[in-house]
């Protein structure tokens, strides 16, 4: 099952087992099904609490909140995460503010899903990956899609917060399969973080990354076997904000995003990894992200601008190689 | 859910009002004056540097939430703005939950952490960036279509709110999907220090219908007029048909405190408008008892929550 039939059926589960879930979205009803096409054949099985809507992100998002705060609980799709930044009123200063700001804790329980990341050749105002802007928002908590956790259990989660959530998608893995991981490394996939390692091996390095680049990093985890005989464990939080992280026993760490340079989710991460590790670590965590750029369209301008599995490699051996 | 009473147990027949005091009941003009006396008191409070952070009154449009509650049921939503106190009033007649929640005092509404612009009870809510309840109204006005026919969700905005992209995002999805939508506009003609022809290209009215939602003008202070022009839209609010109610109203105090740029005559013109002096006119007895009761109390409940604790 690849990624995108992983989180229609994760839809379709949660809309058959609550009755007071709605879906938003821009042209997410059928036959279109959304542009990614993640909400496939719900509009016809749950008429009335499936609808389009107009071109409105910032309206969608406050309908969705004006369910929550009414008792119902709503998904809202961006058509792409990029337009986030017309709902973040409503997100910031509405939804998540919500929960808290009225004195006493008020559950209000929304998702906003948005596809995010390039590689598509979109251009630069379709292919971002805005984590960062919503990273430590109180009453807000951030998700990434990963193809090592069921997204039924990812939204059912998010619901149970009882708090605003948003879920970036990286489009990339729309196409991917789940639980994909070649030999001779090893998946476990039994909780909220999911680890890739070599087995019975002590890793050289752990790599934290977010489900988008999950593959990208597992790449360099190959050629850096081979080549280097480095060894790493990848760790791929399904909830990225607020950061909670167990690690294994190691004195170097990396995080891998595809967000662009300045403020990145990567800084928060290695924030805390300092803030519990220091001592153990032998020196600060390394971050690894896309350039401080725009994102081209043309093929060769935006992989120049992405983070790749060949940059994740370079950084990784020149760090532990020298 | 019910529907609020019918009018006419409220009013005296159909004939048009002699004066603002005729089929007025003594709750309703008492609520009037207990926003008034509230008001004031704030700005008191201000002056003698007893109050922390800002607050906007309504003085002068204190009758408008009082004329709405008589169309309101409690199973409607209301939701507010910075200028808030008179309708949280009006739907909670709570003064010292308000106050304590103004001055962050114990028994404050939302623990002294929302403050004067961000307060929520029941199924009444507020919040403080312009326009940002519009949609949040109409996500409200949905799931109350679905499962609770019959009640609506209301929202207060003022005129310079109409500056925002959120309002017609919200009358859009309200018109397309027959919410049961009541806004609310109290045009006071001024938004901070802007007047409305600095702000507004066209009209209320003419944004309305843009999105086929009809609109009433209110150009009265009559409480009982106003509910007897209104209460047949608002019923149909009920089925699912918006509703864009433009009361043309006064601000007679400043926008927060001590700011307020109008001309003289500006600010004289909008005393001449205010319900106070005209209700006062027309049952002086009745009016001046009423109010020493509303001031009274009012002082009361200030006297009494500024000496409680920190919330
Ligand atoms: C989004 C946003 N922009 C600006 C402000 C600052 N502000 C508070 S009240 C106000 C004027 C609002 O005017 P109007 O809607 O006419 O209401 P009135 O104050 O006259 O009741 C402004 C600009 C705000 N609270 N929210």
């Amino acid at each position: 099952m690849r990624v995108a039939e992983n989180l229609n059926a994760a839809l379709h589960g949660l809309m058959e087992r609550e009755p007071g879930l709605y879906l938003l979205g821009e042209d997410v009803v059928d036959p279109y099904g959304g542009a990614f096409k993640i909400t496939r054949g719900l509009s016809e099985r749950f008429p009335g609490r499936v609808l389009s809507t107009p071109i409105s992100e910032n309206a969608i998002t406050g309908v969705a909140a004006g369910l929550a705060l009414a008792g119902d609980s709503a998904i809202v799709e961006m058509m792409f995460g990029d337009f986030t930044a017309l709902a973040f009123d409503q997100l910031v200063n509405f939804a998540a503010k919500s929960v808290t700001m009225y004195g006493e804790r008020l559950p209000m329980r929304m998702v906003v899903r948005c596809p995010v990341g390039g590689g598509r050749g979109y251009g630069p105002t379709h292919s971002q990956s805005l984590q960062k802007h919503f990273v430590g928002v109180p009453g807000l908590a951030l998700y990434e899609a990963s193809p090592f956790r069921d997204h039924a259990d990812v939204l059912a989660e998010m619901l149970e917060r009882a708090e605003p959530c948003v879920l970036f998608e990286d489009k990339v893995l729309y196409t991917r399969p789940m639980y994909e991981v070649e030999p001779p490394f090893a998946l476990r996939a039994d909780g909220g973080t999911a680890e890739v390692s070599l087995p019975g091996v002590r890793p050289d390095c752990v790599v934290v990354a977010g489900g988008g680049v999950a593959h990208r990093v597992l790449d360099a985890m190959r050629s850096l076997l081979v080549e280097e005989e480095i060894v790493c464990t990848l760790l791929v939080p399904s909830r990225i904000y607020p950061v909670e992280l167990e690690l294994p026993d190691v004195r170097q760490v990396f995080v891998v995003e595809e967000g662009t340079a300045g403020g990145t989710w990567g800084a928060e991460v290695a924030h805390v990894v300092h803030q519990r590790h220091w001592a153990r670590l032998d020196g600060p965590v390394t971050l690894v992200h896309s350039a401080d750029s725009v994102i081209p369209t043309a093929a060769h301008l935006e992989r120049e601008v992405l983070v790749s599995a060949r940059d994740v490699h370079r950084t990784i051996r020149e760090k532990l190689r020298g | 859910m019910s529907a609020p009473a019918p009018l006419r147990e409220r009013s005296h027949g159909d004939a048009p009002a002699k004066s603002p005091l005729t089929g007025l009941s003594d709750q309703d003009l008492s609520l009037m004056l207990t926003i008034r006396a509230f008001e004031s008191t704030l700005l008191d409070l201000f002056d003698r540097g007893m109050l922390n952070g800002t607050t906007h009154t309504c003085l002068g449009q204190e009758y408008v939430p009082v004329a709405l509650e008589g169309l309101l049921a409690p199973g409607d939503h209301v939701f507010s703005n910075h200028r808030g106190h008179g309708h949280y009033l009006a739907r909670h007649r709570d003064p010292e939950g308000l106050l304590a929640e103004i001055m962050g005092r114990s028994g404050a509404v939302c623990g002294g952490v929302g403050g004067s612009q961000h307060i929520r009870r029941d199924r009444y809510l507020s919040t403080g960036v312009q326009g940002e309840s519009l949609p949040v109204a109409c996500g409200v006005a949905l799931h109350l279509k679905r499962t609770e026919p019959g009640a609506l969700a209301c929202v207060y905005v003022g005129d310079g709110t109409f500056g925002e992209g959120a309002v017609y995002e919200a009358l859009n999805i309200a018109s397309l999907w027959d919410l049961p939508l009541l806004v609310v506009v109290e045009n006071n003609g001024i938004a901070q220090s802007t007047p409305l022809a600095a702000n507004m290209a066209g009209s209320i009215a003419g944004r309305a219908a843009a999105f086929d939602i009809e609109h009433r003008r209110v150009d009265t202070v009559d409480v009982t007029a106003i509910r007897r022009q209104l209460d047949p839209a608002v019923r149909a609010v009920r089925e699912g048909r918006p509703l864009v109610v433009e009361f043309a109203t006064h601000r007679l105090g400043p926008h927060s405190k001590g700011d307020d740029t109008r001309s003289a005559q500006d600010i004289a013109e909008a005393r001449a408008a205010d319900w106070y002096p005209r209700y006062a006119a027309a049952d002086p007895e009745r009016f001046a008892r009423l109010d020493a009761a509303a001031r009274a109390h009012i002082d009361a409940v200030a006297a009494d929550v500024v000496a409680r604790e920190p919330s």
